[in-house]
């Protein structure tokens, strides 16, 4: 996925005042945005084929997080992720073929096989991981913007966390911290009102900007769903921790499409509140503003096919790729080097 | 010859490994100001400033996590939990984060990191202030535990750990910190993974690792008075352990003890207990006989914790069975 150009535009700030986007980078982010809703529309196929082994959690519904956040980000800025991270990956620039690979468990994957969905991976993007533990990415990025801050760069470090993370020590252990030592941290809270199969509601007690100002952390809430007010509101926010504001919170309220995992049948879910999130659907709002933009049908199918055909290859490139080597995966299990 | 304690053995290495490369960094509770609980890290935040060695409040699993995502972006941090049996609270980031980063992302990048942490009984602390808990982490594929036993060799497993491109937990046991020596006018080098030959002898082998050390001299003096020479194996590094260095002792003694001050059940003696069944079977003229302490948490009385913690009347015991 290429980075973008930088923007030329001016004023983006607030919701009630639209920010200025021309239509080419309007269309390089729906181009993103269907990058990561393409691909994920194809795991499920692949899922539901018996292609992805394991267990696999789709950001349906909530890519625009994904892709305004990173927006914001350079390349040496790290990113710490969850366990429906599969958006936050690719929207950091993460090869297709290497993702695809690893969800189909080659050798060929950026892991080695090793991981798949819950740990895909790329240091040298700055994705530190995809994670299966619940709140453990907000300790990692943590350190991260430890690091970047004891190095003197001007880097920052990006944990992304569920509504769910929430109920977890860790993130009341790392806003402290990370507040403390005024760290270039950024929380993004992807606070799709749904932690596992509970709403958030039975889930929590507060909010979480009521938990953010407790620590002193400046909060901004989004509609996560609006990919040019988190990409607007992620460049003020990284620019601001780039000339050393400290820590920051956003939260983006975004939606679930599909269940906790695939395979879910969400039976514990209203089915006309499911029914309403077609109204928000990131994609189709960014599809919808393009076409008020004038961008023809032709120019939108020509994307569409052009996203589709990118992920086509990698999924071609994965089914042959190789099984991993257990002996190399054995020799992994620690680095060599050190001292002798 | 100025003499040198235990403990600032390892603020030397830690000095050291700080001086000799500045991705370096130490933090922890009250490591800075305060220069550690036990005194181990005074006057370091004075010479490396406080970017470089810092306190931390009371958060354990979030510091740990952070080491893991420092290792991970370019500096090799040094953590300090206070005590071992709060390692409790560090457990996903050691064994779901730093323990699998390196194999599960594709052996595509290392975690450097370091976590220090005092063990052992004998200081009345109690059931949370004096567990070792070091089986633990060495039953986790991914990390590395050593457990150096005197001044000379923490100073160069400490300076090993934090060149290890791999999550190294190093225990110091408490009962450890004023032990002294004769200040070397260099340092050794040792190698994770090397045990040594801490006493020779030709009748018993005897294979422990840090305080558990003394107890096993102690009673290794008591067998000679009625001539029987114990060899005492000092592990060192407890994962990886070596292997071949126990084993070879066994070949010259035949008998086997293994003895450390952890619970016996399920512990780093059964380990090696059973791998020495195995691959030294031909070599046995008697039972490898295991000694830790008891199935219990550890006491808070002076009469009680004594009772507990593994003797030398327990160590020669253990040897006379395996003689019988």
């Amino acid at each position: 996925m290429t980075k973008p150009k930088p923007r030329s535009t001016g004023v983006r700030s607030g919701r009630n005042d639209p920010p200025e986007i021309s239509r080419d980078e309007l269309a390089e982010l729906y181009r993103r945005l269907l990058t990561i809703r393409r691909a994920e529309e194809r795991l499920q196929k692949l899922f539901a084929d018996g292609e992805v082994p394991g267990f696999i959690h789709l950001s349906i519904g909530q890519e625009a997080v994904s892709v305004g956040v990173m927006d914001a980000l350079r390349a040496q800025d790290t990113i710490a992720s969850t366990h429906r991270g599969h958006g936050h990956a690719i929207a950091k620039g993460m090869a297709l073929e290497g993702f695809f690979a690893e969800l189909l468990a080659r050798d060929e994957g950026v892991c080695r096989g090793r991981g798949g969905s819950m740990h895909v991976a790329d240091m040298n993007i700055g994705m530190l991981g995809a994670n299966g533990i619940v709140g453990a990415g907000l300790s990692i990025a943590l350190g991260s913007a430890l690091a970047h801050k004891t190095r003197g760069t001007k880097d920052v470090a990006v944990a992304f966390f569920g509504d769910g993370a929430q109920a977890e020590g860790l993130l009341h252990e790392s806003l402290n911290i990370a507040a403390l030592w005024k760290l270039p941290m950024l929380f993004v809270c992807e606070n799709n009102g749904w932690g596992e199969f509970l709403p958030t509601t039975k889930h929590l007690a507060f909010q979480f900007g009521d938990l953010a100002a407790a620590y002193r952390i400046p909060h901004t809430k989004v509609d996560g769903n609006d990919v040019v007010a988190v990409q607007a509101a992620a460049h003020r926010i990284v620019e601001a921790m780039r000339d050393g504001a400290g820590p920051m919170a956003l939260e983006c309220m975004t939606t679930r499409v599909r269940g906790h995992f695939e395979g879910d049948a969400q039976k514990y879910r209203d089915p006309a509140e499911i029914a309403a999130l077609a109204a928000r659907d990131p994609v189709r709002g960014v599809a919808d503003q393009l076409a008020a933009l004038g961008l023809g049908v032709e120019a939108m199918e020509k994307i569409d096919g052009e996203v589709v055909a990118a992920i086509e290859a990698a999924v071609a490139h994965a089914r042959t790729g190789t099984d991993p080597s257990f002996e190399a995966a054995c020799a992994d299990v620690y680095a060599e080097g050190g001292r002798a | 010859m100025a003499e040198l304690r235990y403990q600032k053995a390892i603020g030397r290495a830690l000095e050291d490994a700080m001086a000799a490369d500045p991705t370096v960094i130490l933090f922890g509770e009250d490591v800075a100001e305060a220069g550690g609980s036990f005194g181990a890290t005074k006057g370091l935040r004075e010479k490396f400033g406080p970017a470089r060695v810092f306190d931390t409040p009371i958060s354990e699993a979030a510091l740990a996590g952070a080491a893991v995502g420092a290792a991970v972006s370019g500096l090799k941090p040094v953590l300090e939990i206070m005590f071992m049996d709060f390692t409790t609270l560090v457990m996903d980031a050691l064994v779901n984060q730093a323990a699998k980063a390196r194999f599960m992302f594709g052996g595509r990048c290392a975690v450097p990191l370091v976590l220090r942490t005092p063990h052992g009984g004998g200081l009345g602390a109690g059931p949370q202030h004096s567990q070792c808990l070091e089986a633990w982490f060495a039953h986790v594929p991914g990390l590395k535990v050593v457990c150096p036993s005197d001044p000379i060799n923490a100073y160069g497993l400490l300076r090993a750990a934090i060149d290890d491109p791999n999550p190294v937990i190093f225990v110091e046991n408490k009962s450890l910190y004023a032990s002294k020596i004769d200040a070397p006018d260099e340092f050794p080098a040792f190698e994770i993974g090397k045990a040594r030959i801490a006493r020779p002898g030709r009748d018993v082998t005897i294979v422990t690792y840090g305080g558990a050390l003394r107890t096993a001299h102690a009673a290794a003096d008591a067998l000679a008075t009625e001539g029987v020479e114990a060899e005492i194996v000092d592990l060192l590094s407890l994962q990886p352990w070596d292997e071949a260095t126990v084993l070879a002792s066994l070949s010259r003694t035949h008998r086997l003890v293994v003895m450390h001050e952890a619970v016996e059940s399920f512990g780093v003696g059964a380990e090696i207990a059973a791998r020495m069944a195995d691959i030294g079977f031909d070599e046995l003229d008697g039972p490898i006989v295991r000694l830790g302490a008891p199935f219990m948490p550890i006491p808070f009385s002076k009469p009680l914790e004594r009772a507990y913690m593994p003797s030398v009347d327990n160590l020669v015991a253990a040897v006379r069975r395996t003689l019988a």
